[in-house]
C-alpha cells in the first residue's frame, strides 16, 4: 500500500527525499496526476504530493517572464496572462478528455512532459520558454538552474534536462517561464480535398514560405468529420489548415497570400475568430478528433517528408490519425492489439534519424509491457543512465516510469 | 587566471604521444613543432595565452573517436576547438592538453529544403549556413556579430545568439540535431530533422556546454525563409533611462522586433567615427529597432514604434528607406567592437544579462565603476532580451589589465544583484569562471560537474573552464546517508 505524503514546502521535500534516498524507498512525485496515464505505471513505497508547492510568485509582463511553484494550475497561469493579452506561445494542449479525467494540469508537469501544441513549429516546445528551475535532486539535495533572463549561459542549461524528464531527476518546486504577447489577429485558411502526400507539399510549401505561419496540420476526411468547426466537420472531405497570427495589416496580407497560393492546388477557406479556435483546440487536444476511448494512442515525431508513408500503413492496420506541426507530428489512433501497434510505428522509424515514436495513450499493462518511449541504441541509453543516477543514484524518482531502468 | 597544474607525467611522454597521435592523424594532421602550435596559443580572448602539448586536425569522426579514446586512457587532456572566436577563453589551451581542431570538418552535407533543414559539419561558418541557402530566400536565424568566422559547432557550444534571436531564438532554439563523440570514442547522434524526442533532452544539455561534456562532430539545424522586408530604424533619446522605457513600452505594446539594440553615448561616438553610419551624435542613448515581415506590417509596426518612442521623449528618428540605408545603420552596431578598438589599446568585452527594467540602475552604478577604476567603459547592448556588452577600455602595455578584470568583475556581480546572469552569450569559459560562485551554490555546482561526469568520468574535456573548482566523480558521487525514522512528523498523510 503506496502511503501519501504531501510536504508543505521545497524544505521538507528535500528532507523528506534525503531519507528516502538513505532508506531506498521509492517515490512516486505527483503534480495534479492529470498525466498519470503518460509513461509507465509504476507502483513506488509513497506518493509524494506537490501540490501544496503552489503560487505564481512573479509575473512581470513586460519582461516577458513569469515565476511560480511548479504545482501552479496551467488554468490559473494561463487566465493571468490572458489579462495581460499574454500567453505561453507553446500552447500546452489540455489532455483531460485524451485521459478522461478533469484534473487541473501544473505547468511543472507540463514543463515535466515537455508538451506543445500546434504553434511548436514556430514558437517552439515547452523546453524552449523553460527559463529557470529550482529543484530536488534525488539526492535530497536542492539546486536552481537558468534563471529570469531569456540570453543566459551561464553553467549547463539543466532546464532542458528536466524537460521531458517525467520526474526521473528531480522533484520540481519553482520554475520560470518566457511568456509573449498573445496575437492581435488570428486567421485561419482551410484546403479542402488534398490527399496526404499533396497535403504535405502544400504544407511544406507554406512552411517554406515567408509568411511565418504559427500552425500547419492535416485532417483526412474520416477526422476532418468530428470537428467541432462547421466548415471543417462539413466539408465532406479531407481538410489541410494554416494558420497565420500577427497585427491586423499583417494577418491580412499574409492571409490573402497564402490564399492565393493554396488556391492553386484546390478550394480554399477562411476561418475567423472562434471556429478557429476551435480547430486549433481540438488538433492539440486529440481526443475530439480522435475519440475511440478503446483506441492505443500514438505520437510520432517525424521528418514531415516520411509521414504519409507511415500515415498508410496505420490505415492498413485499421487504425486512423492526422497531421499536425507541418506533417513532422503524426496523432494515431490504432487497435487495441497485444502491442498496441508498437511493432508497426517502431518499425517504420528504423534508422538513425528517423524519428520518435511515444505510446501516449493504453492499458497499464501494455505500457508495462512495450516501450512507451523510443528505444535508445544501447551507447545512447547507457548515457541517460548515468545522467539519471548523476541526479538520482539510490533510483528512488519516479522508477520505471520512462523506461524499465529508470 | 590560475588553470589546474600541468601533469609532469604527461609532459615528460609528449614525445610517445605525439607518435601516437600520428599513427591516428597522419602527415601535417598533428602539429607538434612551437611556431606551428603559436596559432592556437589563444582564441578570441587573446588576455590569455598558453601553448598546448600538441595540435590534432583530424580530418574523420573515426579519427576523432579515437584520439578522444586515446588521450581518455592515457590521461591526455582534450581542448576541443572550432573557429577560435570565443570571447570567454572556452578554447584557450592546457600546457599538459591536445587542442583538437575541427577546422577539416567545414562540409556543408544536405540541404533539405522541403523539410527546411541544413546538415553540416561543425567547422562550416554560421554565415556559411546562411550563404548556401541564399538563392532559395532561406537563412539561418542566429547571427553572432563573429558570423562571417565563428563555426556552428562553437556556436552549440556557447548557445551563441545575436541581434536578431529576441524574435527568432538563441542557437538552442534552432537545432534538430547533433552528432557527438563522446572521451570514450562512442559516437552518439541525437535528433534528426523532426522536431521533438522522448527521453532525456541531451541536445538541450549539449547546447552551451562550452566543449566539456562532448565533441560535435555534425549539426543539423533549422532553416527559415527570409522575411519579405525589413527595415530598420535609428531612435535617438536624451538619456538612457528614456531609452529604457521605449523598449518596455514596445514589448508591453505586444510587439516583438526581429531586433533591438541600444548603444550609449560613449559608443555611439566610436562607432560612427568609425564607419559613419549616421548615427545622431548629441543623443545620450540610441535605439537601433528592426521590423521585419510583409511590407504592410512592416510600415504599420514602424507607426506604432515611432509614436512610443516619441511618447518616451525621443529626440530623433530615422526610418531605413532601402536595403543599403537598412546595412548602413547596421554596420556601426556590428563594428561596435573594433570600433572601440581603434580609440583604446585594449578593451574587454563582458557580456551579463539583466531584467531589462533593472537597465538604468545598472548603467548608473556602472557609471559608478568606471570613476572607481579609473577606466572607460563604453555600452552596446541587445536591448531586447537584457544582454548587455559593456566594453571596458584599457592598456595592457600601462599594466591596466587587473584593473580592468577587476571592473569587469565587479559589473558581473551587479548583473547577478539586480537578478541577471555572467553571461548572455559568451560562454564562462575561463573568463568568469571564478565569478560563478556568484550565481551557484556549491550544490549547484556539483550537480552540473555530476552530469559532467555522466559523460567524461575522468575529467579529461576541457578541465579549467567553467567551474572555479574541480573535484573527482568519485568524490562527487558520495551521497550523505541520513537513515531513521521518517522526517516530518507532522506532513500531512492521507
Amino acid at each position: 500500500m503506496t502511503e501519501n505524503l504531501k510536504p508543505q514546502d521545497a524544505a521538507q521535500v528535500a528532507e523528506l527525499l534525503t531519507w528516502a534516498g538513505a532508506e531506498e524507498k521509492t517515490v512516486e512525485l505527483v503534480g495534479a496526476g492529470s498525466k498519470a496515464g503518460l509513461g509507465r505505471p509504476i507502483a513506488t513505497d509513497y506518493r509524494l504530493d506537490l501540490s501544496a508547492l503552489e503560487g505564481v510568485t512573479l509575473y512581470e509582463p513586460e519582461e516577458l517572464v513569469l515565476r511560480a511553484g511548479a504545482a501552479t494550475s496551467l488554468g490559473q497561469i494561463q487566465a493571468m496572462l490572458a489579462q495581460q493579452r499574454q500567453q505561453l506561445a507553446f500552447e500546452p494542449p489540455d489532455f483531460g478528455a485524451l485521459y478522461q479525467n478533469d484534473l487541473d494540469q501544473t505547468i511543472g508537469g507540463v514543463l515535466s512532459a515537455n508538451l506543445a501544441g500546434p504553434r511548436r513549429i514556430k514558437a517552439g516546445a515547452a523546453r524552449d520558454h523553460f527559463l529557470g528551475v529550482e529543484g530536488i535532486s534525488g539526492r535530497g539535495q536542492a539546486f536552481k538552474s537558468g534563471g529570469r533572463v531569456v540570453k543566459n549561459v551561464t553553467g549547463y542549461d539543466l532546464c532542458k534536462l528536466m524537460a521531458g524528464s517525467f520526474g526521473t531527476l528531480a522533484a520540481l518546486t519553482e520554475v520560470t517561464v518566457k511568456v509573449l504577447p498573445a496575437p492581435e489577429k488570428v486567421r485561419t485558411v482551410l484546403l479542402f480535398g488534398q490527399d496526404d502526400a499533396a497535403a504535405i507539399t502544400a504544407m511544406s510549401q507554406a512552411a517554406g514560405s515567408p509568411h511565418e505561419i504559427s500552425a500547419l496540420a492535416h485532417l483526412p476526411q474520416a477526422v476532418a468529420a468530428r470537428s467541432g468547426a462547421s466548415y471543417v466537420s462539413g466539408a465532406g472531405a479531407a481538410v489541410t489548415a494554416v494558420r497565420i497570427e500577427g497585427p491586423a495589416p499583417s494577418a491580412a496580407h499574409r492571409t490573402a497570400a497564402l490564399r492565393q497560393q493554396w488556391g492553386l492546388l484546390g478550394e480554399v477557406e477562411e476561418l475567423h475568430g472562434h471556429n478557429s479556435a476551435v480547430l486549433w483546440r481540438e488538433i492539440g487536444n486529440v481526443a475530439p478528433l480522435l475519440p475511440d476511448p478503446e483506441a492505443v494512442v500514438w505520437k510520432l515525431s517525424v521528418t514531415p517528408s516520411l509521414g504519409a508513408g507511415i500515415m498508410a500503413a496505420a490505415l492498413a492496420a485499421g487504425g486512423e490519425g492526422y497531421y499536425d506541426w507541418a506533417g513532422g507530428l503524426l496523432w494515431l489512433s490504432l487497435p487495441a492489439t497485444d502491442d498496441g501497434g508498437a511493432a508497426l510505428v517502431r518499425g517504420a522509424l528504423t534508422g538513425p534519424d528517423a524519428g520518435h515514436a511515444t505510446l501516449m495513450r493504453g492499458p497499464d499493462a501494455l505500457r508495462q509491457r512495450i516501450d512507451v518511449f523510443q528505444p535508445s541504441v544501447p551507447a545512447l541509453a547507457a548515457l541517460s543512465a548515468r545522467i539519471k543516477e548523476s541526479f538520482d543514484p539510490s533510483g528512488i524518482l519516479n522508477p520505471g516510469r520512462m523506461y524499465g531502468a529508470y | 587566471m590560475q588553470m589546474p597544474e600541468p601533469d609532469a607525467e604527461i609532459l615528460a611522454r609528449r614525445d610517445d604521444l605525439i607518435i601516437a597521435l600520428r599513427q591516428i592523424v597522419p602527415g601535417e594532421g598533428v602539429i607538434a613543432d612551437d611556431a606551428g602550435m603559436r596559432v592556437y596559443e589563444s582564441d578570441g580572448l587573446p588576455a590569455y595565452r598558453q601553448i598546448p602539448l600538441a595540435v590534432v586536425l583530424p580530418d574523420t569522426v573515426a579519427q576523432i573517436s579515437a584520439i578522444l579514446r586515446l588521450c581518455d586512457e592515457w590521461g591526455v587532456k582534450v581542448v576541443p576547438r572550432g573557429a577560435g572566436t570565443s570571447l570567454s577563453g572556452g578554447a584557450l589551451p592546457l600546457a599538459d592538453g591536445i587542442i583538437l581542431g575541427l577546422g577539416k570538418f567545414n562540409q556543408i552535407l544536405e540541404i533539405d529544403y522541403d523539410n527546411r533543414a541544413v546538415r553540416v559539419q561543425p567547422g562550416v561558418t554560421n554565415l556559411g549556413i546562411s550563404q548556401a541557402v541564399d538563392g532559395e530566400g532561406f537563412y539561418y536565424a542566429p547571427d553572432p556579430s563573429s558570423q562571417i568566422a565563428c563555426s556552428i559547432g562553437g556556436n552549440v557550444a556557447e548557445n551563441a545568439g545575436g541581434v536578431h534571436c529576441l524574435k527568432y531564438g538563441v542557437t538552442t532554439n534552432n537545432l534538430l540535431g547533433l552528432e557527438m563523440v563522446l572521451l570514450s570514442g562512442e559516437v552518439i547522434r541525437l535528433g534528426g530533422k523532426h522536431l521533438d524526442s522522448g527521453g532525456y533532452d541531451l541536445m538541450g544539455l549539449l547546447t552551451g556546454s562550452e566543449g566539456l561534456l562532448g565533441v560535435i562532430t555534425e549539426v543539423t539545424v533549422r532553416i527559415l525563409k527570409k522575411p519579405e522586408t525589413a527595415r530598420a530604424v535609428l531612435i535617438g533619446f536624451p538619456s538612457s533611462e528614456a531609452a529604457g522605457a521605449c523598449v518596455a513600452e514596445v514589448i508591453g505594446a505586444g510587439i516583438i522586433p526581429g531586433g533591438m539594440e541600444m548603444m550609449d553615448k560613449a559608443a555611439i561616438h566610436a562607432a560612427e567615427e568609425f564607419c559613419q553610419a549616421g548615427y545622431p551624435l548629441e543623443a545620450e542613448a540610441l535605439l537601433i529597432v528592426e521590423l521585419d515581415g510583409p511590407g504592410p506590417e512592416v510600415d504599420h509596426l514602424i507607426e506604432r514604434v515611432a509614436e512610443i518612442a516619441e511618447g518616451c521623449g525621443s529626440t530623433s528618428l530615422r526610418a531605413s528607406e532601402n536595403e543599403d540605408e537598412r546595412t548602413a545603420f547596421w554596420a556601426g552596431r556590428k563594428a561596435a567592437f573594433p570600433a572601440i578598438g581603434r580609440i583604446s589599446p585594449d578593451y574587454m568585452c563582458m557580456d551579463g544579462t539583466i531584467p531589462r527594467n533593472r537597465l538604468p540602475e545598472v548603467l548608473a552604478r556602472m557609471g559608478e565603476l568606471s570613476e572607481k577604476h579609473g577606466l572607460r567603459v563604453a555600452n552596446v547592448f541587445h536591448a531586447g532580451d537584457g544582454n548587455l556588452h559593456p566594453l571596458i577600455l584599457y592598456d595592457a602595455n600601462a599594466g591596466e589589465l587587473e584593473t580592468a578584470e577587476a571592473f569587469g568583475a565587479d559589473i558581473l556581480r551587479l548583473c547577478v544583484e539586480v537578478g541577471g546572469v555572467l553571461t548572455g552569450e559568451h560562454g564562462v569559459g575561463v573568463e568568469k569562471r571564478d565569478l560563478m560562485a556568484e550565481v551557484f551554490t556549491e550544490e549547484d555546482l556539483a550537480q552540473q560537474l555530476r552530469v559532467k561526469c555522466a559523460f567524461d568520468p575522468n575529467g579529461r574535456l576541457n578541465p579549467g573552464k567553467v567551474f572555479p573548482v574541480l573535484h573527482s566523480c568519485a568524490e562527487l558521487g558520495r551521497l550523505e546517508v541520513h537513515q531513521g525514522q521518517l522526517p516530518f512528523p507532522e506532513i500531512p498523510r492521507f
